[in-house]
Parts: C-alpha cells; structure tokens; sequence
C-alpha cells in the first residue's frame, strides 16, 4: 500500500470519523519497500491539490522521512524543482507499507498490515 | 449474458446466470434455516485465509436432509476448515438438485440488523471466500459502461472501488488513482496482483458499511455488483449513503463534486436466459456450483465436468464454477459438484434511484446496462 493512499484511509468505526484524532491513521512497526516506478510527471503534479498536506507530513515523518516544508509546494514551484517532484515521487508511489500495523488515534484501534493489504474488518464490539 | 463476455467464458459470465427460472424454487428452501438455526456465524475478523479452499466441507448434521454425505465426505481432507468456510459449508450443498434459485424472501431477514449481517456472513461473504479462485478466474473484462465512467475522470483523480473484487476495474485508467476495497480477504489478494506483480493495486480488507475512507474526499467512488448482496433496504441505503460519503461534496450552489458509480443487478430481465421480470420475487437465492476438475489447464473450456470420485482428494482439484446453472436433475447426481447460495436482491426499475435520493444523493445519470440498472450520483451541496 502506497503513501499515496495512506492520505486517504481513516479509522473504518463510525464513532470515530467525525474526531480530528483519527486521521491520519498512525503506521506502527511498519516494513517499507521501495519500488522503483518511473515518474509520472502530470499525474503527480495533479495528484498534489487532492493531499492532505498536514496529513501527509505527520505520515512522512512517522515512518522516518524528513520533515517536509510546513506549506505544500506549489504547481510552479514544483515544476521548477525536479528534485522536490522526485523526491514526493518517492514518498507517495514508490514506498509501501507492506507490514505492520496502522492505529486509529482515537479509539486505539490497530489495524493489521499484511503482504501490503490493511485490514478493516472490525470486531463485533466496535461495528 | 453480457456481449462483452467472451463465450469461451459461458461458465463466467459476469452476473450469476441460471437457466433454471421456471424449476422449483421450493426444493431447496432448508439450506438457509438450517444455517442459521446452528447458529453458523464466524466471527466477523475470521475471514477465511486460504487462498484457494476449493472445497468446503458440510459439518455433518449442518446442511439439509438432500445434502449426498457420500459427496462431502471425499472431499474433507486436505482442506483446513476455518470458520469461513464452514458458513459457506452451511450455504453450500453438494446435491446438484440445488442448482435453481430459490426464493429468499421468507429466509432474509427482516428486522435487527444483527441478523442481517450474519445473514450476508453466510449467504455473501463466506460464499464469496469459497469460490474466489473461480470467481475471479471468471470476471476480467471490465463493463464498457463502467471503463467509460472510469477513462473520463480529470487526471489525477483518486477515488475507490467498493467491493473490487478482483480488481479488474484498478487498472483501467492509469491517470488516476485508486484504492479497491473488498469484503472478501481472498478476492482483495486477487485484486492486489490483477496487474501483476509488478504492477500492484493498492488494496483493503474493508465492510461496504464501515468504510475507512475519509469524509468528501475522493473524486469518484464505484461500486459494482455489490448493493445487492445486502438484505435489507435500510442496509442497501446505508451502503449507498457510505459511498456518498466518501466523496467531495459540489461547491456550495453549484453542480460538480465526486461522482458514484453504482451497478446492481435487475429485477427485469427477461431478455436473459434466466428469464426473470416484474413478477418474480426480488429476494433470491442464486447457486454458483462448482465442479471439480483433474486438471487446472481446462479451466477455461466449457466442459460438463463429470469430475470422476478420484478428483475429490481434494489434492490439486480445480473447479469449475458454473453460475446459476442448473445441474442434471433426478438420480444422475454429479458426484463431485458443491452449490453455494448466494443472497442477491433483484432491483425494480427506479429502486435504485431512490435509494439514492433516500440518502441525499443526487442522480446524475441512469441506465441499464444488460441485466443491470446503474446510477451515476454525487451529493447536494
């Protein structure tokens, strides 16, 4: 599972959705692989206005990346900047989170990582 | 029959098909009450984790009294048992006289919600888990109208397949991005590796109605063959409503915002093999039977698998799954075939729309679509 959809996954207990806590979902114990995908430009600079910036910088630095700027880059800033463009190349679609585990801040709720695929399947208690 | 569906596929087509409309819907009416009355629900996390449990074994004393002992008892041995499958056991017979659909109208459940979830863990979600090799062996050309909707999105869109199966429609449009989401852990493996390894979908285990997508976030959701699995309106409503959810609302005043794509299957349909119109009750039980095959080269020819006692060692038995069809009644009963029942509701012409309008949604455009209604809707603003 891509970075890129980690900035679009929540806590799955209804309860839960509307609190600021649990988003984003925090990565624990988390095993990252690293594939190598050629750069797709446009679809990256298009992509950009639909991230939760704040969300996604929590995330970054969660799972050991440096910090990112405070203000998500512009579409001008970006294409002058190569280094920027791959470098958000990188976090968002080359690094997956295979295994471990992604927790819901606000009921503490772990959601199981395996082989890339999170589980949300909740236990009876929580539906 | 869908027309994009390549004959070679007849056992595949991509809606359950039956040839059996005008057989008794009563003969076998037991299965699901016997399910439920042994109280057969897995926990809702033990989700089968076998890849390919071809077999399910009927825990004896759980199925009706046409269930052919003889039949599940060959077939027990390799099989590891979870509670998945064991619900699917409970929704699956080995007697071809099981094939016709039957009417689950006095079966669903009507009343707590409780029961309509164990209801679907038995009749959808543990089936599903059984039958997803072949479930997914047979879906793999995306419908014409769904590619359309998909290849239109403004580049860069993100949204979410709803019950991806297994993953056919990720793909479709490299412009954008998508996450699929399936009830079954099985078919969302299929799903991850629809592009091949290479290529891996981003996928997750989630309920149609506990989504662990942010609020009004994505552009587009879809949601394929999947609102008619639940049985009862009030959860059908739901499931759209949590679709709805999922994506940006319009500016204040103004059209726009995410779209929802949504396939069901219909009521009205008699230009199908099935034969099914306004008159028939829109609760069903439809069987997906599955043949055991000796060998896995032949699982995409269309043979009348009369699989021989030998092949349910269970071994390296492929099945082949042969929707809804309706099995050789009488005496010749094929040894080696297991029905699983799947819950389906048939919608009516305008059911869907209103469900849609029941949860604040907004139609954007409508259709059917070879057996199906479908529905394009965003939300008011």
């Amino acid at each position: 599972m891509k970075v890129l959809s980690l900035n679009f996954l929540t806590c799955a207990v209804k309860a839960c959705k509307s609190t600021s806590n649990s988003y984003p979902l925090h990565p624990k114990d988390a095993e990252l692989v690293e594939d190598d995908l050629e750069l797709n430009s446009e679809l990256l600079l298009n992509i950009m206005p639909r991230i939760d910036w704040p969300a996604l910088s929590t995330t970054a630095t969660e799972l050991g990346f440096p910090s990112l700027p405070a203000q998500p880059p512009t579409k001008e800033e970006l294409e002058a900047d190569a280094k920027m463009l791959q470098d958000l190349h990188h976090l968002l679609m080359e690094t997956q989170m295979m295994e471990g585990k992604l927790v819901c801040g606000n009921c503490g709720h772990e959601y199981a990582v395996r082989e890339g695929i999170a589980n949300f399947l909740l236990p009876a208690h929580l539906v | 029959m869908h027309p994009t569906t390549p004959a070679a596929a007849d056992t595949a087509s991509q809606q359950p098909s039956s040839s059996g409309s005008g057989s008794s819907a009563a003969s076998h009416a037991a299965a699901p009450t016997s399910a439920s009355g042994n109280g057969m629900q897995p926990p809702i996390t033990a989700t089968a984790a076998t890849a390919a449990p071809v077999v399910a074994v009927p825990p004896s004393g759980q199925n009706d009294s046409t269930t052919a002992p003889a039949t599940a008892k060959g077939m027990s041995s390799s099989s590891p048992l979870t509670a998945a499958a064991a619900a699917a056991a409970a929704a699956a017979t080995s007697n071809a006289a099981a094939a016709a659909p039957s009417t689950a109208a006095s079966l669903a459940p009507s009343s707590s919600s409780t029961e309509a979830a164990s209801y679907e863990e038995t009749h959808v979600h543990a089936v599903y888990e059984s039958i997803a090799p072949h479930f997914s062996a047979t879906r793999y050309k995306p419908w014409p109208v769904i590619a359309d909707f998909l290849t239109s999105l403004a580049p860069g869109s993100i949204g979410f397949d709803v019950g991806c199966g297994n993953g056919k429609y990720l793909g479709v449009n490299p412009g954008v991005h998508m996450l699929g989401s399936d009830r079954s852990a099985s078919l969302v493996r299929f799903a991850r590796d629809h592009g091949g390894v290479e290529r891996s979908q981003d996928v997750a285990v989630a309920d149609g109605l506990s989504l662990p997508f942010p609020e009004g976030r994505a552009d587009f959701a879809i949601c394929v063959a999947v609102i008619h699995h639940m049985s009862t309106r009030e959860r059908r409503r739901e499931a759209v409503r949590a679709l709805l959810d999922c994506v940006r609302k319009p500016p204040d005043g103004q059209s726009g915002g995410g779209e929802i794509l949504v396939y069901v299957w219909a009521l009205e349909q008699s230009g199908s093999r099935r034969g099914w119109d306004e008159g028939t009750e829109q609760d069903l039980l439809v069987p997906w039977v599955m043949k055991q095959k000796k060998e896995k080269k032949e699982k995409k020819t269309k043979t009348k698998a009369k699989a021989a006692a030998a092949d349910q060692e269970g071994k390296d038995a492929a099945g082949i799954a042969e929707e809804g069809k309706e099995s050789a009644p009488g005496p010749a009963v094929a040894p080696s075939e297991i029905t699983y029942q799947r819950y389906y509701h048939l919608f009516r012409k305008g059911e869907l729309e209103e469900d849609v309008e029941a949860v604040g949604g907004k139609v954007v455009r409508n259709g059917y679509d070879k057996d199906n209604w479908w529905v394009v809707a965003s939300r008011c603003s």
